[in-house]
């Protein structure tokens, strides 16, 4: 084999702490090199040209790249060195960049050590053999999964450019945690009044099929096709024929049942439609309050139904969907502002998060939109925000910023001065975070045309004096205590990952941060798309941001899905497992280990049994090539041959 | 000890590692994106998975020479492929095990578990294993391990 090494300098990324001309130099002495050479950015367009000159011009039949992470630009290269004529697979790419110069400063060792590297990448592309594709068909439809704004936005223009869309929502209803708020910053829009039409739309489209109150079981297959199980949840009442004329609800004797969308201010019936302006506008029983299923006796909901729609009996369903790409929307939930005891959060009822304070101030809330205390539905004159519950503090676990509480703070007691003219507004914050198009500005009008004043500083302690709560704390900028007299207090509790965002991540073979935020491919240049084929992201499930942030991913989602589809089929990776019948002894260990069923065990004529592959269905995962007893199955481009290689050349 | 050690000195220490592509060799880019420092005597090769991983290929590593073998993947119920690392686990668990018998003191072996965020976390491993190599020095190759290793030297 004819072999060219090229060293990358990355300008000084590497160079600045390898020697990458004498790499090069070293390289010209490793077998079947006949090429070597450092370029300032092998990546550019002029370093891969010269990569291709010197293909031709020394008649490569192999090249190894040393520069950053594979995980950064294999494709480009396998791209480059296809184009001059040689197999994509006849390449490989050592990572001294990421793994060597940016970590050590001793510049003889990283020297060292990125020749040991190169080394290894020679010796494995010798090993190399040429792998080709082959296509298989994709199944142009697509499952959203969490119906809040942003899975919303990329239904939709799924369903724009003619996609088939299927949509799981976990709660009763869409529209997620906007379909909760009043208003939207910086415009102060009214949110259901903007959010209502696209939900409509979503139920309204014919190419949405939504699963409401339903959750993904179980994910099988791969980009292109995925088959995925879908948990419908048992609402007792049978959707096909609810109207949803919300008659049940009258009539309910439970009156107790936890508003969820009310955030738990005020109570609702047993059989409840979660709001006005729900999608499905459909009713469902909470089991947990209905009287006749805790307690066996009830069934007024089943007389009064005009539809006969009730159906005590009724269980969960799994229901099987074939769907081709994943786009993962589910969200996020707030912190539980109990963690900070000194704050009485859940033990005075007049301290109350802000999302309790957006159904207050909304039309539809448990207020009819008056601001009124939870404890005695008095006008509460003085109202205090304190920012960063939970965000930015490493005592709770939650190091970053949420970076939606500065803005809907601001918003809030815009809202509140408006409602109650005489109303004192306090914000008690640590920084005023708010680089979006119009946010700053926004904050300004808070202050100098609302009068609401930013008091910077953390509070130290929240207690009850009389019907008031003290709000005691610093102002850090005059250098004295603070002491308010507050009637209500508004805690700005912060975005943390949706419950179940870990066990869903696993489901989808996707991965997440410390946080269970869910990671993108690449945090600049990827930022929708993950590291499982096929499956993308959208809104705070993959990290906080606001609504236009939110809306925006969604639709990025769902072009990256639209681009995906535009083929009809799609390319296969061919690092997959491969037999050699001479060798396989028929034992079925293979079979039995490989977690994708990509293993079937056939008769050959003479009756000896022999494993096989299905090339489509098999990822790449090495489990049958490290439990084969005879070493017959081989998992190509990693063979065991490859990888011994690269041991061994380290100690000759 | 302290003649031990300068014939400690004599030649690089050498560590190989096997990381899975999708979490921890992913971790170990984060660390180097991020440019926390880590000592350089860690050679990794990248596999798809645990998995993937024969205890052949930690033996053999060591027989030829090296002085640590360090295996790290994806955090137990984040295989890529749902179950890689479960099957490496109960491999490497039984591997270590037998390594005394084999001659090698079982410290040269580790594995962990390491996601594609957590660079910091990198760091520490590959510090901690390094310096837990550093302190057992070269791998004095088969046949004297056999009087030096406690396990088998009665045995
Ligand atoms: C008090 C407050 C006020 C705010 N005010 C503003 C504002 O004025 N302007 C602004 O731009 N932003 C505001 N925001 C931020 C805004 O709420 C978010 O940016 C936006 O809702 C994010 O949308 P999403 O679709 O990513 O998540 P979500 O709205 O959380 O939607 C996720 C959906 O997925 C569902 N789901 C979760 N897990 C699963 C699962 N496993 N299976 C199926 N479904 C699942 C959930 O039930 C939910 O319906 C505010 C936030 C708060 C807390
Ligand atoms: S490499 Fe082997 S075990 Fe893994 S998916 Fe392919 S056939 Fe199955
Ligand atoms: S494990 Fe190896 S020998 Fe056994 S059936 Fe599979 S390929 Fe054949
Ligand atoms: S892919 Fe990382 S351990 Fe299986």
């Amino acid at each position: 084999m004819r072999i060219g090494v090229f060293i990358c300098q990355c300008g000084t990324n590497i160079a600045g702490t390898v020697d990458t001309r004498a790499v090069a130099k070293k390289a010209m002495e490793f077998p079947d090199v006949v090429f070597a050479v450092d370029y300032m950015y092998t990546c550019s367009e002029p370093g891969q040209k010269e990569i291709q000159d010197a293909i031709s011009s020394h008649r490569l039949q192999g090249v190894v790249v040393a520069a950053c992470s594979p995980r950064m630009h294999e494709p480009t290269f396998r791209r480059a060195v296809k184009k001059a004529g040689i197999n994509p697979y006849m390449f490989e790419q050592a990572n001294i960049r990421e793994h060597c110069s940016w970590i050590g400063t001793d510049r003889e060792a990283n020297t060292r050590k990125a020749i040991d590297m190169v080394r290894m990448s020679v010796e494995k592309l010798r090993r190399n053999q040429a792998l080709f594709s082959t296509q298989v068909a994709v199944n142009k439809r697509v499952l959203v999964i969490g119906g809040g704004v942003a899975g919303i936005q990329a239904a939709l223009d799924c369903s724009d450019g003619g996609l088939e869309v299927v949509m799981v929502e976990r709660e009763p209803s869409i529209g997620g945690k906007m379909a909760k708020l009043d208003k939207t910053f910086p415009t102060i829009d009214c949110s259901s009044c903007i959010l209502g039409p696209k939900m409509v739309d979503v139920a309204q489209k014919e190419n949405i099929r939504l699963y409401a109150y339903s959750e993904v079981e179980a994910i099988s297959g791969y980009i292109g096709n995925f088959k995925v199980d879908i948990r419908k949840k048992a609402t007792y009442v049978d959707w096909n024929a609810c109207t949803g004329c919300g008659e049940c609800t009258q009539k309910c004797p439970s009156k107790k049942a936890f508003d969820h969308f009310n955030e738990g201010l005020g109570a609702t019936t047993a059989i409840n439609i979660p709001f006005p302006q729900a999608i499905p506008k459909k009713a469902r029983i909470d089991s947990d309050y209905c009287r006749y299923l805790t307690g066996g006796k009830c069934r007024v909901c089943e007389k009064i139904c005009p539809v006969k729609a009730i159906r005590f009996d009724m269980k969960d369903e799994i229901v099987t969907e074939e769907v081709g790409a994943i786009i993962v929307a589910s969200g996020y939930d707030l912190f539980d502002a109990r963690v900070y005891g000194e704050y009485g959060g859940g033990r005075y009822p007049d301290v109350i998060s802000a999302m309790q304070y957006e159904r207050i101030l909304s039309a539809s809330g448990p207020y009819g939109g008056h601001i009124r205390r939870p404890s005695d539905g008095r006008e509460p004159k003085e109202i205090v925000f304190i920012s960063c519950v939970g965000s930015r503090d490493i005592s709770v676990d939650r190091p970053y910023c949420s970076g939606i509480c500065c803005m809907y703070i601001a918003k809030q007691a815009i809202m509140t001065r408006d409602h109650i003219p005489d109303s004192n507004c306090y914000v008690s914050y640590m920084d005023i975070r708010a680089p979006g198009k119009g946010y700053d500005e926004f904050i300004r009008r808070a202050q100098e045309e609302y009068g609401v004043k930013y008091i910077r500083g953390r509070v130290g302690r929240i207690y009850p004096r009389g019907d008031r709560l003290v709000v005691q704390g610093a102002d850090t900028l005059l250098g004295v205590q603070v002491e308010i007299e507050a009637d209500l207090v508004v805690l700005a509790t912060g975005v943390e990952c949706s419950a179940g965002a870990r066990p869903l991540a696993e489901k989808l073979r996707i991965s997440y941060d410390q946080h269970g935020f869910y990671m993108e491919s690449h945090p600049k240049l990827r930022p929708v798309e993950t590291n499982t084929a096929g499956v993308f992201l959208a809104g705070v499930c993959q990290g906080p941001k606001d609504i236009p942030a939110s809306v925006g991913q969604g639709s990025a989602a769902a072009s990256k899905v639209q681009a995906l589809f535009s083929r009809d089929t799609i390319e296969t990776d061919p690092q997959v497992a491969h037999v050699n019948e001479n060798m396989c002894i028929g034992c079925g260990k293979c079979e039995q280990v490989c977690p994708f069923g990509a293993i079937r065990m056939k008769t050959l004529r003479d009756g000896s049994r022999k494993s096989e592959v299905l090339e489509t269905v098999c990822q790449g995962c090495g489990l049958c090539n490290a439990t084969c007893p005879n070493k017959a199955i081989q998992l190509r481009h990693s063979t065991d041959d490859q990888i011994l290689a690269e041991i061994n050349t380290l100690f000759d | 000890m302290s003649s031990k050690s300068d014939a400690k000195q004599e030649r690089e220490i050498k560590i190989v590692g096997f990381l899975c592509n999708w979490c921890s060799y992913g971790g170990a880019d984060t660390a180097g994106v991020c440019r926390f420092r880590q000592p350089t005597d860690l050679r990794i090769i990248r596999i798809p998975c645990t998995g993937r991983i024969d205890p052949l290929m930690i033996v053999k590593s060591l027989i030829q020479g090296a002085d640590g073998v360090l295996v790290s993947g994806c955090h137990p119920n984040d295989c890529h492929y749902a179950v890689g690392n479960f099957y490496a686990r109960r491999r490497m668990e039984v591997l270590k095990r037998f390594l005394p018998y084999m001659g090698f003191q079982s410290d040269r072996f580790r594995y962990t578990w390491v996601s594609a965020s957590e660079g910091q976390i990198w760091q520490q491993v590959v510090t901690d294993f390094s310096e837990t190599i550093h302190r057992l020095g070269p791998n004095p190759g088969l046949h004297q391990t056999v009087d030096s290793a406690p396990a088998v030297s009665w045995f």
